[in-house]
């Protein structure tokens, strides 16, 4: 594959398609009951188009957590984390289907796959259901088959199927599973809806789903996203809505740089389950964040959650300073 | 030998000099009404293009604020693998973000 790509250089530098590195880095700091977290992370995004119907891509993170030592003691810890979300090639293989090989993020619901990426989350903490079918590693390494169905310009159907294998390399840690998603994106409305499934085919064996509703109306700049997610002992929901206040002034006004957002979740759990990540009791959590959109693409992001549960009630507060970069490897022609 | 170098070198002059002569040959009476159609055409890629834009790659991300002429075919491929989007709308995307 690398002497492919390596190949095929020559061929890029004169199109426009020139490899790049996207993504983002930034700053965050997250106060969780009194415990203050200092997180400096950086997430690239190293994407290669090759040919006709080959993309190589890959994302790495590397961030470094400093967080307090505990225990009565003075200090801090620190935590380095490096590792990869996904190495995949995808092959587009006709109008319909693209074949992806490698490791990619496992794509259950609509957060893992798209809105996961610091540049793009809207709160630095991921929903609490996160962890439901994307098999607590949110990677798998194996196959996927993904695409659109059927397309006009009204409608889109999409699907995506995939299989993976164990892996217990510390990089590409998967769990041996399958699964996939079927959505229905009705373009005119602005509304998407979807169901995914997941059956891990390991130890418990078992099966996971979940349904999503987004909508977004055109030329609106509200947005509305929700998921629903079931795993054998426990099940939530969460609901973001945001709105960017562009309406006052335009997108780059002092105003319409600000983004209020709202997000409600909830869990519930019905039998005792330390595998599927899912808080230990029922759990209601409310998050308010104010993200603000710096220019340079740089973006502001603060939040304050209460997290209601019977194991005790909770405020955290977060705040974030993310840059987003998108750089071509070379010149091109 | 010499003959068949010859005609290989004529064959590919005249291959070179044809097109190039063509497109600077004299506008032919219809190229306004063409060049018409063209236009109204080209923005009617770009309309669709628009379109498509704000129907998909906008839900996700707010686009970056400039893109780099050179890497817009890889990213607009990366755009439709992540988005599963069709053939029609890469094509559409092209067309909207390079034309």
């Amino acid at each position: 594959m690398i002497t492919a790509l390596l190949l095929s250089l020559p061929a890029c530098a004169a199109a426009q398609n020139v490899p790049y590195i996207s993504g983002g880095g930034g700053f965050i700091t997250s106060t969780n009951g009194g415990n203050t977290t200092y997180i400096p992370v950086i997430a690239p995004e190293f994407v290669a188009s090759v040919g006709q119907h080959l993309l190589v891509e890959s994302r790495a993170t590397i961030l470094d957590s400093y967080f307090p030592r505990g225990g009565g003691q003075p200090g801090y810890k620190r935590d380095a984390f490096l590792g990869l979300s996904f190495l995949q090639a995808d092959v587009i293989a006709s109008p319909r289907a693209t074949i992806v090989a490698g490791e990619f993020l496992t794509p259950f619901g609509t957060y893992n796959e798209r809105l996961s990426p610091i540049w793009i989350s809207n709160f630095e903490q991921a929903p609490l259901i996160y962890s439901i079918g994307t098999m607590s590693t949110a990677s798998s390494v194996g196959g996927m088959v993904r695409g659109s169905a059927y397309a006009n310009r009204t409608l889109n159907i999409d699907y995506t199927a995939y299989f993976s294998a164990l892996s217990t390399n510390p990089q590409f840690n998967a769990k041996r599973s399958t699964g996939g998603r079927l959505s229905v994106y009705l373009k005119n409305a602005g509304l998407e809806t979807g169901v995914s499934f997941g059956r891990l085919l390991q130890d418990t064996r078992e099966n996971y789903s979940g349904v999503h509703l987004w909508w977004e109306p055109f030329n609106s700049y509200l947005r509305i996203r929700s998921e629903y997610a079931r795993a054998p002992h426990a099940h939530g929901y969460w609901v973001e809505g945001d709105y960017r206040l562009a309406r006052f002034g335009g997108e780059q006004s002092l105003l319409g740089r600000l983004e209020p957002v709202f997000r409600m979740q909830q869990t519930f759990r019905s039998a005792p389950d330390p595998e599927d990540g899912l808080p230990t009791a029922d759990t209601r959590q409310l998050d308010y964040a104010l993200d603000y959109h710096l220019p340079h693409e740089v973006r502001i992001n603060t939040s304050y959650s209460r997290k209601l549960s019977s194991t005790g009630d909770r405020n955290i507060w977060q705040t974030g300073i993310v840059y987003r970069f998108l750089i071509p490897l070379w010149r091109g022609k | 030998m010499n003959r068949t170098l010859k005609l290989i070198s004529a064959s590919f002059l005249l291959a070179t000099i044809i097109p190039v002569l063509a497109q600077t040959s004299a506008p032919h009476p219809d190229s306004s009404k063409r060049s018409k159609a063209a236009t109204q055409s080209s923005s009617a890629d770009a309309a669709l293009g628009q379109k498509v834009f704000d129907e998909n790659c906008s839900r996700c991300h707010n686009p970056p604020q400039s893109i780099p002429p050179q890497i817009v075919a890889t990213l607009i491929r990366h755009m439709r693998v992540r988005a599963s989007l069709s053939a029609a709308d890469e094509r559409a995307l092209l067309r909207f973000m390079n034309p």
